[in-house]
């Protein structure tokens, strides 16, 4: 093709002219939107847990907008469907900071995907929100945690059950290293409690047989069972206990059961006695947690699949939202140093406030107790910091760390 | 002493639920050679039948005992007549198959039931040996598996049927000559085998959490179990059920599962390198 000088100049006015219209209709829609990422896994074997994270996601945003948004622009959600899969937290993480360009990414579920997608976000400087239940320990101002560390659950624990049950104790963990780490803490918090762990036994997350285990529990006569089983192969525990007759002779309490409502697949005389810890239980008698019930059942029909991981994300929102506000900006790092305040939100579980050294949160943990399928508050703590992770992190000396720390204890 | 009575039960329960999961897959791989790598998924389908059923107000045992071997059964029939009885003879072709059936079956349910832990009590509760607590449903599991296997002993030993079927399986052009139609007699065995497992999931599924995935706890132990049992369907399963049954159970006893588990795979290598076709292949070589 040949290009006379005239050409030539209509053709780079027109392309100059599109380029400039391109870039101020990206300029519009950022001015119009603050996109936040969904990240979690809406089918797969861990759906039961994302799809109701991403409902609450959906619901945060919707109270956010109906109340006018943020900075005055409106949120808008972008979901991706993980499907279980640890390696697509690393490619939606990718998408989502540089294609999507969001402002905060809210997602993860295991901790596997979790550190897959951690250094994805922390190199491509988004801002990331992990509202989970986890071991603990994890440190990096990019990321914040909203969700109950071990120390935290089993501190409102052991006194608890210690005290009603008595001081020998058999511990039954699944075997990785959520089983591992959370039945450490059962023994050091014991100990504080002047109990003591007599056995600890890990299961490989596909036993469904706990005969001999049962046999062997009967024999070292302890005076309640931790239990931290995970997963539905674990359930067959609860189960057989309870065939066996166990549950009117030795008492359970678990770190576990109920985090992703399996109280419900169990009969009420399976479930009924075991003990808990959560930030949250549907039953929770407050004003805010019957507003959040009646909310959520208008966008969605049902409260049933609400559990403690999906208010985690929900209160997770509402921290950023409030750390966006504060700051006047979404800057991610103008958001952090807001949220590094030791900002606060009252959420259906009640008073969420970040801790600003190791960007985990301090909340109300309720020691609960299974009856009827319903987890019922026995006893409240308010105000529980993560001591755990508080033991190793500090984010104010150590602005630079990324490091996921082993707790020694 | 109680505790020695608590621990044999526990062992004879262990025997009779290896027993259980093995019989299906028994007579589908120890008879007709056919390797089924979707039999954890009948034992899972038919869990999920009984589950089904009882939900639906009908009585627990007539779930597990009827409805649960009857729709595994019809389940294998149509499984058979589409896929399988285009592959006799060719094994790798089969367990390909198979193995893709059950992804596909571990889908269909995960559609159905949604990927979450699902599961019905056992209807027999606790009783006491001395001062320690026992299952009443491990009682009957090991009546169910006694009765299981006296059943299939029965039907090929004593029975016309069981003749025919022993014989096609032996020479499958003799029998034709004979005058039987060898593809119906495999679709019958099929069914029936299909019919074991899913009774077997049946009576298993009060005891666990049933999750469309749970197909993969049964389908190893299964086939090391027959493996290891060697040609004769009945003798082969009861020999190696009782060895790695109470190989494994008193091996967790006295330490954790994941040993309960490593001996029970090192038991079955020792076995196979001293024994190549099975306890049968050298002990009890003419029983059923």
């Amino acid at each position: 093709m040949q290009l006379d000088r005239r050409t030539f100049l209509q053709t780079a006015a027109a392309a100059s002219a599109l380029s400039v219209s391109g870039i101020a209709g990206r300029a519009f829609a950022a001015d119009g939107d603050i996109k936040l990422a969904s990240i979690h896994d809406l089918s797969g074997l861990f759906d039961i847990y994302g799809k109701s994270m991403d409902q609450a996601v959906m619901l945060a945003i919707d109270e956010i907008n109906a109340a006018g948004g943020l900075l005055g622009k409106k949120v808008e959600q972008v979901t991706y469907d993980t499907q279980s899969q640890i390696p697509m937290y690393t490619q939606f993480g990718q998408q989502a900071a540089l294609k999507d360009k969001v402002s905060v990414v809210h997602g993860g579920i295991l901790s596997a995907s979790r550190e897959a997608i951690r250094p994805t976000l922390g190199r491509f400087k988004t801002l990331y929100f992990y509202n989970t239940q986890y071991e603990g320990g994890v440190c990096d101002r990019n990321i914040f945690c909203t969700g109950v560390t071990p120390a935290q659950s089993v501190e409102a624990l052991m006194p608890y059950a210690i005290g009603k049950f008595g001081k020998k104790i058999y511990t039954v963990a699944a075997d990785y290293n959520y089983g591992q780490i959370i039945s450490k803490w059962v023994a050091y918090y014991a100990k504080q409690n002047g109990g003591e762990v007599i056995q600890t036994d890990f299961f490989p997350l596909d036993v469904a047989d706990f005969g001999a285990t049962i046999a062997k529990i009967q024999s070292a006569k302890p005076d309640f069972v931790m239990s931290a089983l995970v997963g539905g192969a674990h359930m067959s525990f609860y189960r057989q206990w309870a065939a066996s007759g166990m549950k009117a002779k030795i008492p359970m309490a678990s770190t576990t059961l109920g985090a992703g409502n399996e109280q419900v697949v169990l009969t009420a005389a399976e479930g009924d006695g075991i003990l808990l810890a959560y930030n949250y239980s549907k039953e929770l008698d407050t004003p805010a947690n019957k507003a959040f019930l009646a909310k959520w059942e208008k966008k969605f029909g049902d409260t049933k699949p609400i559990h403690e991981l999906a208010v985690a994300t929900y209160q997770g929102v509402l921290l950023w939202a409030a750390g966006v506000k504060k700051a006047g900006s979404i800057d991610r790092m103008k958001v952090v140093d807001a949220l590094e305040t030791g900002i606060s939100i009252d959420g259906p579980a009640g008073k969420v406030t970040v801790d600003p050294k190791t960007h985990h949160c301090t909340l109300d943990v309720h020691v609960i107790e299974v009856k009827n399928q319903k987890m019922n508050v026995v006893k409240s703590l308010s105000q529980v910091a993560p001591k755990d992770t508080q033991s190793v992190c500090d984010l104010k000396a150590n602005p630079n760390d990324i490091t996921q720390y082993e707790i020694k204890i | 002493m109680d505790f020695v009575a608590v621990i044999i039960l526990e062992v004879l329960y262990a025997i009779a639920s290896l027993a259980l999961i093995s019989a299906g897959l028994a007579v589908v791989f120890g008879m007709m050679r056919v390797i089924n790598l979707a039999h954890g998924e009948f034992l899972m389908l038919g869990g999920y039948a009984a589950i089904v059923s009882v939900r639906a107000g009908l009585n627990i045992y007539v779930a597990m005992l009827v409805v649960a071997p009857l729709v595994v059964g019809i389940i294998g029939l149509i499984i058979e007549r589409c896929v399988i009885q285009f592959l006799y003879g060719r094994m790798l072709d089969t367990m390909l198959a198979t193995w893709g059936l059950s992804l596909l079956l571990t889908g269909v349910v995960t559609m159905i039931f949604g990927n979450t832990t699902t599961g019905i009590s056992t209807p027999i509760g606790g009783f006491a040996i001395g001062s320690y607590q026992a299952s009443g449903y491990n009682i009957f599991i090991m009546l169910a598996g006694i009765a299981v296997i006296a059943v299939i002993f029965t039907v090929l030993k004593t029975t016309r049927l069981g003749l025919i079927a022993r014989g096609a399986m032996q020479s499958a052009d003799m029998a034709s000559g004979l005058g039987h139609n060898p593809k119906r007699i495999y679709m019958v065995t099929f069914t029936l085998g299909a019919a074991l497992s899913g009774l077997a999931g049946g009576i298993l599924a009060p005891l666990t959490g049933l999750t469309p995935t749970s197909g993969g706890l049964y389908v190893s132990k299964a086939f090391i179990t027959v493996i290891s049992g060697g040609a004769a369907v009945v003798t082969g399963t009861v020999s190696s059920s009782a060895l790695f049954g109470t190989l494994t159970q008193l091996t967790m006893l006295l330490s954790t599962p994941v040993w309960g588990d490593v001996a029970m795979l090192f038991a079955a290598i020792v076995l196979l390198r001293l024994l190549p076709r099975g306890i049968t292949g050298r002990f009890f070589r003419r029983q059923v």
